[in-house]
């Protein structure tokens, strides 16, 4: 196992390094400097001269292959840079964001799971009943709803109407501000999960070894418990960690929707400005969480089903 | 409709104006929104000269001079006086010994020269730098030639001297944010850039990265009695429908509406009662490139100003939050002449003028704009069929706002749809249509008027300020009879307020930008205690 995780984490390198290099030479082909962003308001100019010195001052006027270099061996050090607008080191700027974008990622997931796979469960133990047929037009529609207007909907219905829950912020620690940005960003995966763990289970009632079990006798809380459950779980993590990962990229959304303040909406305000390194370190941040979350899934799955063997 | 628009300005001085009559309430808490993006640049406002940055900074920071909305003009801050030398040149200032530092020690003339050395940093790239260089010897200090400005002398600890490269009002220079005064000990240090410490009515307390800000009350400071409020929080809200919810919902004060929301609000009895509007200094145009054949002919762009009906757009399209446009200087800027008419709806002249300059079948151009609902591609969507009915064909290149000021800058289109700021200083504004300013600066048209630069050149020199303002109206007319834009509309920025919210300010400069300390909440807010 352990030789497995090394050999993983080896893996990544190549992804990591290639991911890199993407990023670098498209925000060095694509229009546009931090510079031109600091007047793209139209509100006040910048003077040529000061936008040179920024350009100077940032690096921005050296040759592309210089630039590159000097990324690379940068990252070889694991020094992301620093940003164009905060000036201040991208790990620092990013380390900021990360765990209001990992509290609101896990909190959605929770919800996804909490919900989702109990509905799954129900709705292929009772295929064709009413409860399947409403949960699964619900997970359709889960996946279909754009996460901008549920949000919106969420904001309306809780925070204007029934005054439950605030409508926006992070709260300092009070929970009631996550519930709503979780929900809304919660509801795609768990809408998948659910649908994801209905055809697991109904394809595993109808194996040989299910039927075998039945037809010796063994109860169907048995059934559910020791053959159904163990054998939908590895497809049920296995989907729960791509989603992981997606979560935390559709993130940006949910986050600028509800001022929560996030890896995401640090990404876009990124990108807008023109904060190169600040796009190329939340990219590389966010690939990374991707890759370490599948892996741990991939060790959950091989602990859970003994059949699974990593080489 | 210009008694309508002076009507509407009027109002909004007089709301300033009766919010000031009440008697101020102290405590609570000022729960404003910061509504231009979803974050704040750094907590070190000399890097950034964006709105977004100035409307915390405006809780923590003071500069040189501040400006008064209701006056619509710059004024001291923090000096009680100023005296003139005769050739307008000599500023100097006495300043205030009532003003201090968050950390308790008293502003002097020393801060200020660290302060404006500081901007001049040449290997820096302070943006106020560009302000800084009207003292004599910044330029120096920014070309690492010498390391203090000659310009600038400390008399004594109260006093400092500031000599002027050439004769121009340095309140115009020194009320931005991005000039504010940082002390020259603290600043120094590097946990400055995250705990700031200014002479502004609040203090520093938090800042949450991409969520908000939060100060309180700075109890040294030096406008006795103020700041009324026992807190302000700036909450990063750039999306305007989580901003409708939130303030509907009562958990913020103050939101700035775009036009979507206007309407509703204003069809709304309680909370048209709330709506502050301000013809802001903020001119939407079509830039015409002269490099292009057909727009170097003066008939040809002034064909364009005929061919569109800016009015029908205004009131369809911008569900009215904006003004119509006569030329470059706004409604609010002191040389607007109020006697200016638009360039009228007529595609009949426009397509005579067309023919007269030799294209009686038109032609065809590349629109460069972004996706803003007031002034990008829906704008532009509206005005090709318009300028189809005259023979011209319009290809648009859409653009994000970043791609824009460069494409602008350089000179590398044929035409682009922006909104620029267009004050508060007429002189400085109309000086981006002079000769001699380049297109990298401000002139993106590439303006070329011998009579225009007389006329401003003389307005620079003259000390007397109705000269002054006759010939900059004259400027400013020569540009709609020269017609380098399709002058679209002014901006009318609208702040929607909670009735507990009291003295607000309608800074045409920036409505979001206000002045903290002026500003309570009575006993009647969520978060009066």
């Amino acid at each position: 196992m352990l030789s497995f995780i090394v050999r993983r984490l080896l893996q990544t390198l190549p992804i990591i390094l290639a991911v890199a290099a993407l990023i670098f030479v498209m925000f060095s082909v694509i229009p546009g400097t931090f510079a031109s962003s600091m007047s793209d308001d139209g509100r006040s100019v910048l003077d040529a001269e000061v936008m040179a010195r920024m350009n100077k001052e940032f690096g921005l006027d050296d040759p592309v292959y210089v630039r590159f270099g000097k990324y690379i061996a940068q990252l070889a050090t694991f020094d992301l840079g620093t940003s164009f607008r905060t000036r201040q080191p991208v790990a620092s700027v990013i380390a900021d964001r990360l765990w209001p974008t990992a509290q609101l990622s896990f909190a959605a997931m929770l919800f996804a799971i909490v919900v989702g796979v109990p509905l799954g469960f129900i709705a292929a133990l009772r295929p064709g009943s009413w409860i399947d047929t409403i949960s699964m037009v619900s997970a359709v529609s889960g996946l279909s709803l754009p996460k901008f207007w549920l949000g919106l909907m969420l904001m309306y219905l809780f925070a204007l109407v029934l005054g439950w829950l605030p409508s926006f912020g992070y709260g300092g620690g009070d929970p009631r501000y996550i519930i709503l940005p979780a929900i809304a960003l919660g509801v795609a995966p768990l809408a998948l999960l659910a649908r994801t763990t209905r055809a697991a289970v109904l394809e595993i009632m109808n194996a040989d070894f299910v039927r075998t079990a039945r037809s010796k006798g063994m109860s169907e809380s048995k059934v559910v418990r020791w053959h159904l459950t163990r054998n939908a779980l590895v497809i049920i993590l296995t989907t729960i960690g791509l989603q992981f990962g997606t979560v935390i990229g559709q993130a940006v959304v949910v986050e600028k929707l509800f001022s929560w303040p996030g890896l995401g909406s640090l990404l876009v305000d990124s990108v807008t400005l023109r904060d190169i390194p600040v796009v190329q370190g939340s990219i590389l941040v966010i690939v990374l969480l991707f890759l370490i979350i599948n892996m741990l899934v991939d060790v959950l799955c091989a602990i859970i089903d003994p059949r699974i063997k990593y080489t | 409709m210009l008694k309508k628009l002076i009507a509407t300005t009027a109002l909004a001085l007089v709301i300033g104006g009766v919010a000031e009559a009440q008697t101020p309430r102290t405590g609570g808490t000022i729960r404003f929104t910061a509504p231009y993006g979803s974050s704040f640049a750094n907590l070190d406002i000399h890097t950034s000269n964006r709105a977004q940055d100035e409307i915390w900074a405006k809780a923590i920071h003071r500069a040189l001079y501040n400006w008064d909305a209701n006056a619509n003009k710059p004024v001291l801050e923090l000096a009680k006086e100023v005296k003139v030398s005769g050739d307008g040149l000599v500023y100097t200032y006495k300043l205030r010994d009532d003003a201090y530092f968050h950390n308790g020690r008293k502003m002097t003339a020393d801060d200020i020269v660290w302060t404006f050395t500081r901007l001049m940093d040449g290997a820096k790239a302070y943006p106020g730098a560009r302000y800084v260089r009207i003292i004599k010897g910044a330029i120096d200090v920014e070309k690492g030639q010498a390391k203090e400005i000659s310009g600038l002398r400390k008399i004594d600890d109260q006093t400092i001297e500031m000599t002027l490269t050439e004769k121009v009002d340095p309140g115009f220079n020194f009320y931005q944010a991005m000039t504010s005064i940082y002390p020259a000990d603290e600043a120094a240090k590097e946990s400055f850039a995250t705990k700031p410490i200014g002479l502004g009515p609040y203090k520093f307390v938090e800042y949450v990265p991409g969520s908000r800000l939060v100060a309180e009350r700075w109890e040294k400071f030096y406008k006795p009695g103020q700041p009324y409020a026992d807190r302000v929080t700036v909450s990063i809200m750039g999306e305007a429908s989580a901003r409708d919810v939130a303030f509907r919902n009562k958990e913020i004060d103050a939101s700035i509406l775009g036009p979507t929301q206007y309407v509703a609000y204003k069809a709304d009895p309680e909370l048209s009662k709330g709506l502050l509007e301000v013809p802001e200094v903020y001119t939407r145009v079509m830039g015409m490139n002269p490099s292009f054949k057909p727009f170097s002919d003066k008939r040809v762009r002034q064909a364009i100003n005929y061919a569109i009906d800016a009015d029908l757009i205004i009131k369809k399209l911008v569900k009215d939050k904006a003004y119509r446009a006569t030329s470059w200087l706004p409604i609010s800027s002191p040389a607007y002449d109020k006697d200016m008419k638009p360039y009228p709806y007529d595609p009949e002249k426009a397509k005579k003028l067309l023919a007269e300059a030799g294209y009686p079948q038109g032609f065809e151009f590349e629109w460069t704009a972004t996706s803003n609902e007031s002034w990008g591609i829906p704008i532009v969507e509206a005005v090709i069929p318009m300028l189809e009915k005259v023979g011209i064909k319009v290809k648009i290149k859409p653009v994000e706002g970043t791609v824009l000021s460069e494409v602008a800058r350089s000179g590398n289109y044929q035409a682009f749809i922006w909104s620029n700021t267009s004050g508060p200083d007429p002189l400085t504004s109309l000086k981006c249509f002079h000769s001699a300013t380049p297109q990298t600066a401000c002139n993106y048209t590439q303006f070329k008027n011998a009579e225009f630069d007389k006329l401003l050149d003389e307005a620079a020199a003259t000390d007397d300020q109705a000269k002054r303002i006759e010939n900059l109206k004259k400027a400013n007319g020569i540009l709609r009879e020269e017609a380098p834009m399709w002058w679209f509309n002014y901006n009318k920025a609208v702040m929607a307020y909670q009735p507990w919210l009291k003295g607000l300010q309608p800074n045409a400069t920036e409505l979001a930008i206000q002045n903290y300390e002026d500003m309570w909440v009575d006993a009647s807010s969520p978060a009066a205690k």
